[in-house]
């Protein structure tokens, strides 16, 4: 415990910066995503070669994408950007489906009854498709969210800094305890991350408790992931 | 892509194929490890996700303990272990983290494939005087193959990143040339070493998604019924990354 006391000012700060990476990465990638995500939804033929690209793409581990792309772009990989790039294309790649199965959950007569009340389709999008997808999209959302505060961790191997250096350096002084703090800290992170997204899909989406047993349906399959 | 062209020049530089760190050594320690590994994983969790899809009981454990686990940073998850075994054990360290990251995944797999059949259909294996354990292996095990075998995919993706960086410990394996060179400034050899592993990761991807699809019972195809099953329960087996 005493590292731990000694140190809360090191942990602090390095949770604020992992925090200040992790967020970057998946505000861009939710943005990237709700676009790519409508064109796969509203053009079956694009949906296919996306959803597989995107996939291929959250295959490759992340020390070999953290190298390659700066290689491909020609930029330094030892920046933080580099890091939060490679964060952006694994958000992208959860959430472009999470987005298209999102719309897809949207009931095509409510749809129908917009329209018919005189919605054009940008109107609709925001209005009626896009809040009415939020469930599938939010728990997509949390899934990166967790997954990418996790991941950060390795940008550590590339000298960016942020939780993960309590790891390295951990090891290298044979620390137990540095390394110890930094596992919790990134984990109890990704919790509270998780829990505040929770709380402010119930506060934007407050007809989600009314109409429980739809979103029920898929949330489940969403939330069992796999992970680490 | 000058960059690339240096990348070709040292993988097909046969200095790479010889001696201890010989990119043939290296890829066989990363196959090793990563088929160890999962096959430790899947004797563990398989068999306890299909007794939770049987009985349908446990269910919320599963569930819970897939996703505390994507919280969880595989490299921190390694380096403790590393030092709480001691440094002079990294591979048994090495070992125990992989088969830890890869039994969420397979555990899923398991469970979601027994899960996902349709009610009815089990209720009609029953009505024809099947037994508990031709229910399983005649019914359950056939139509949840596929999503087993996709939780064996998602679990060995994940072991073959966390590999790439345990060579940070010195356990070998393909992220050797990519820490080596970052260390010294060699940009062709961790490139190489990238894209050697970008391949393995495809490859091996691409090898599980052609199983998935064989294990689609002939029957289940020709019905069409396995589409409906898709949206529901491929987000149970979404691999975390590493």
């Amino acid at each position: 415990m005493t590292w731990i006391i000694d140190n809360l000012g090191l942990i602090l700060t390095l949770t604020a910066t992992h925090l200040q990476q992790s967020l970057i990465a998946l505000v861009l990638g939710v943005v990237v995503s709700v676009p790519l995500g409508w064109i796969a939804w509203r053009y079956r033929l694009v949906r296919g070669p996306l959803i597989v690209l995107t996939g291929l793409l959250y295959t490759i581990p992340s020390l070999a994408l953290l190298m390659l792309m700066p290689a491909l772009f020609g930029y330094q990989a030892t920046q933080p950007s580099n890091l939060v790039a490679a964060l952006t294309i694994y958000n992208i790649a959860i959430l472009v489906r999470s987005v298209a199965d999102g719309l897809d959950s949207v009931d095509a007569d409510v749809r129908r009854a917009a329209t018919a009340m005189g919605y054009g389709s940008t109107r609709r999008f925001w209005t009626v498709d896009l809040p009415l997808a939020g469930p599938v999209i939010l728990a997509g959302v949390r899934v990166a969210a967790v997954s990418t505060i996790a991941l950060a961790t390795v940008g550590t191997l590339i000298g960016v800094t942020n939780l993960g250096y309590l790891f390295t350096n951990g090891l290298d002084r044979r620390l137990i305890e540095e390394v110890f703090a930094g596992v919790v800290a990134t984990v109890l992170l990704a919790l509270i991350v998780d829990g505040i997204l929770v709380l402010l899909g119930r506060l934007l989406m407050p007809w989600q408790r009314a109409t429980k047993t739809a979103s029920r349906v898929r949330r489940p399959a969403v939330v069992a992931g796999s992970a680490a | 892509m000058n960059l690339f062209a240096d990348a070709l020049r040292w993988l097909l530089d046969p200095a790479q194929w010889t001696g201890t760190y010989a990119l043939s050594t290296l890829l066989g320690q990363h196959l090793l490890y990563t088929a160890v590994s999962v096959l430790i994983a899947a004797v563990v969790a398989v068999p306890a996700g299909w007794l939770i899809g049987h009985t349908g009981r446990g269910r919320e454990i599963a569930v819970a303990i897939s996703g505390a686990a994507r919280a969880i940073p595989s490299f921190g998850l390694l380096i403790l272990l590393v030092l709480l075994f001691g440094v002079l054990q990294v591979p048994a360290a090495a070992l125990v983290t992989f088969v830890l990251l890869a039994i969420p995944s397979l555990l899923a797999g398991a469970y979601t494939g027994i899960e996902a059949i349709e009610p009815r259909v089990i209720d009609a294996a029953r009505a024809m005087g099947m037994t508990p354990w031709q229910v399983f292996w005649k019914v359950e095990f056939r139509l949840g193959l596929p999503l087993l075998i996709g939780g064996l995919r998602a679990a060995t993706l994940q072991v073959i990143a966390t590999v790439t960086i345990a060579a940070w410990v010195n356990l070998g394996g393909l992220g050797f040339p990519i820490i080596q060179g970052i260390q010294l400034n060699r940009f062709d050899q961790v490139l190489a070493g990238a894209l050697l592993v970008a391949v393995l990761a495809l490859i091996a991807d691409l090898l599980f998604a052609l199983a998935q699809r064989a294990a689609v019972p002939a029957g289940v195809r020709a019905a069409g019924g396995r589409a409906r099953d898709e949206p529901r329960t491929r987000g149970a087996l979404r691999a975390a990354r590493t």
